[in-house]
């Protein structure tokens, strides 16, 4: 092999390798089946919240009063309620386990999209990697809304936008159709990291942060989710149960559970931080936790089991 | 306390003027609006400029429009109408007596038209020609009989088929007037449903001219059981509102759970015996606010006194 021959196979590796390492440093590929672990948030996530629990939401007055409104019996008496899915800000903190894949333009093997499956109500997601814009305005909202995606680093952010309305948290805590969510993604090795934000300027005073996490699970299989709507409790046609305004006997039962103050469990900005416990002078922590202590996960030791809730109606 | 909330109520039930059919004028400036025009499904879509959104369904026997916007818009919403069909508006139907839903029944038709001989067939419940034919009211003006829909109807339904699918006019009895109707385009599955339904606003009872918030609340449900989602509360059967953005059921069970937890929260401010301006003090809407518009003393005091009505 002569010195011009060896030179043009060298600017062809080079350039070969200019051109596939490129998108792999930019590029991390989230393909795969995930399992959702479960160590944030486990009581919230797996049972549900406890009603009357807004500790640390930065929520307004008009989102603790929709939330004290709330009545769970709603689910069982409107039809239209018992298929909804999680949204896709909720979507990540629920039956979390998800399949994620990439599509590629063969043409120019670019990624034009990441798509997800959800278990939960097989709900799908479409994450826009080319560049396309948002719909406007006039375009209908969509439980999992309208995504796209940037690279920074090695870091996905995700923008999504034409949210149905749907909750913060399944005790009645809404959010609007009007937020909007940004995901930041991280893979490291098998593990992924997803912390959320959402923005959202009719119920929220400040972004809500919050994170999850998968691990990789190449044996995963997800089944078919599969929902029927029928009437669980016989209601004149379009009632709607709710509570009046101050006439929500439930919402104490959370800070007496737990041995909190109630002003703290009513949610706000200020509950957030850790400055906020020296506004609670009078409060004494109790002796014994009885309900969820050290609770890292639903089953198993280190996790009791709360007794049945009491009827109070 | 009973009869002195009755007295003030009849006392000031005639001062009452929530937006009324024509007290509302046009915009003064039209010149800047630009028409979108949304594909909304199947044969349906939506064309959204300053008045109400209008509805339009084309296929080879023509066009069909749900409501007109104003007349000064007519020249922009026939160019953006020839860009889905040239074939002439041989259907219009008025989803109520507004002027922002009616205004263009004249000149839309007369200049979509204007190259062909073609009747066009404006249709209304009965009593939009009712309000827009008797005499006016105070210092309401009086409608031109040119914009006045001819073919009425007094049934609960009236039907027909247009380019290859059936078309479902229902009235909705005193909801947001006592004119309201809705349009079913069931192969499109695309219902427009005017001012009965309009996301992120809270709803416009016009009780002069026979609105209630029973019966809106009767319309919302009324419109529920038609749509059907397709999978998990999502698609399927579209919404058009009368403005804002296209919906699905999802949507509309929102906006209905919202008028009734309403509607319940007044009742029960009433049962206390209290008076109208005792009930805006207590704001019972004041959750809600923030997602339709803010604080909106005439949508409260429409539901206070249709409520009071009724005793």
């Amino acid at each position: 092999m002569n010195s011009i021959n060896r030179g043009r196979i060298f600017i062809i590796l080079a350039v070969l390798a200019f051109a596939t390492a490129a998108p792999s440093f930019a590029q991390i590929d989230f393909s795969g089946e995930w399992a959702p672990l479960y160590h944030e948030d486990a009581p919230e996530r797996g049972p549900g919240p406890e009603l009357g629990d807004y500790l640390e939401m930065p929520i307004n007055d008009a989102a603790r009063l929709r939330a004290d409104s709330w009545d769970a019996d709603r689910i069982s008496v409107v039809q239209e309620y018992q298929c909804r899915p999680h949204a896709a800000d909720y979507a990540l903190r629920g039956l979390g386990n998800i399949r994620i894949w990439r599509e590629i333009d063969t043409a120019t093997q670019r990624l034009i999209a990441f798509h997800m499956h959800f278990l939960a109500w097989d709900s799908e997601r479409t994450i826009w990697m080319d560049g396309r814009p948002h719909p406007g305005d006039y375009a209908p909202h969509t439980w999992q809304g309208f995504s796209t995606g940037v690279w920074e680093g090695n870091m996905l952010t995700v923008t999504t936008t034409h949210l149905k309305a749907n909750y913060l948290r399944r005790n009645g805590l809404p959010r609007s159709d009007k937020a909007i969510l940004t995901e930041h993604w991280t893979r490291h090795a098998d593990w992924l990291t997803i912390v959320s934000v959402i923005e959202d300027p009719v119920f929220l005073t400040e972004p809500l942060v919050r994170s999850d996490n998968w691990y990789l699970d190449p044996g995963q299989a997800i089944g078919v989710f599969g929902c029927e709507p029928a009437p669980e409790v016989p209601a004149p046609e379009g009632t709607v149960p709710h509570w009046l305004p101050g006439a929500n006997p439930n919402l104490r039962e959370f800070a007496g559970w737990y041995g909190l103050p109630f002003e703290a469990t009513r949610g706000g900005a200020e509950t957030l931080y850790p400055e906020y416990r020296s506004r609670l002078r009078d409060y004494k922590a109790p002796e014994k936790c009885e309900r969820y202590c050290a609770c890292t996960t639903l089953i198993g030791p280190g996790c009791n089991v709360p007794p049945p809730r009491p009827v109070t109606r | 306390m009973k009869i002195r909330i009755l007295l003030l109520t009849f006392a000031t039930v005639g001062a009452l003027h929530q937006r009324t059919a024509w007290s509302q004028t046009a915009p003064a400036n039209l010149d800047s609006v630009e028409i979108q025009t949304i594909h909304v499904q199947g044969s349906v879509y939506m064309l959204v400029g300053a008045g109400g959104n209008m509805t339009i369904q084309v296929g080879n026997d023509g066009v069909l429009v749900v409501d007109t916007q104003y007349e000064q818009l007519a020249p922009k919403l026939v160019a953006a109408i020839r860009k889905l069909s040239e074939k002439p508006i041989v259907w219009v139907v008025n989803t109520a007596v507004d002027a922002d839903h009616v205004g263009g029944n004249d000149a839309l038709p007369r200049l979509a038209n204007a190259a062909i001989r073609q009747n066009v067939r404006i249709i209304a419940h009965e009593n939009v020609v009712n309000r827009m034919s008797s005499a006016p009211r105070g210092t309401d003006p009086v409608v031109p009989d040119k914009l006045w829909p001819n073919d009425e109807y007094f049934l609960p339904q009236k039907d027909f088929s247009f380019n290859g699918e059936a078309v479902v006019v229902s009235h909705m009895p005193a909801a947001h007037t006592d004119g309201d109707s809705i349009v079913f385009f069931r192969s499109s599955n695309v219902l427009s449903v005017g001012d009965i339904f309009t996301p992120g606003r809270y709803p416009v009872i016009d009780l002069r001219n026979g609105g209630s918030v029973q019966g809106l609340i009767n319309a919302l449900n009324r419109i529920l059981q038609i749509t059907v989602p397709l999978k998990y509360q999502e698609g399927g059967t579209y919404v058009i509102p009368g403005h804002g953005r296209i919906c699905d059921e999802a949507d509309v069970v929102e906006y209905r759970d919202m008028v009734t937890i309403i509607r319940d929260r007044v009742q029960d401010l009433l049962k206390k015996g209290m008076t109208l301006e005792q009930v805006k003090v207590a704001r019972p809407t004041r959750d809600y606010d923030p997602e339709y518009g803010g604080p909106n003393d005439t949508f409260l005091e429409a539901v206070y006194r249709s409520l009071s009505a009724k005793k």
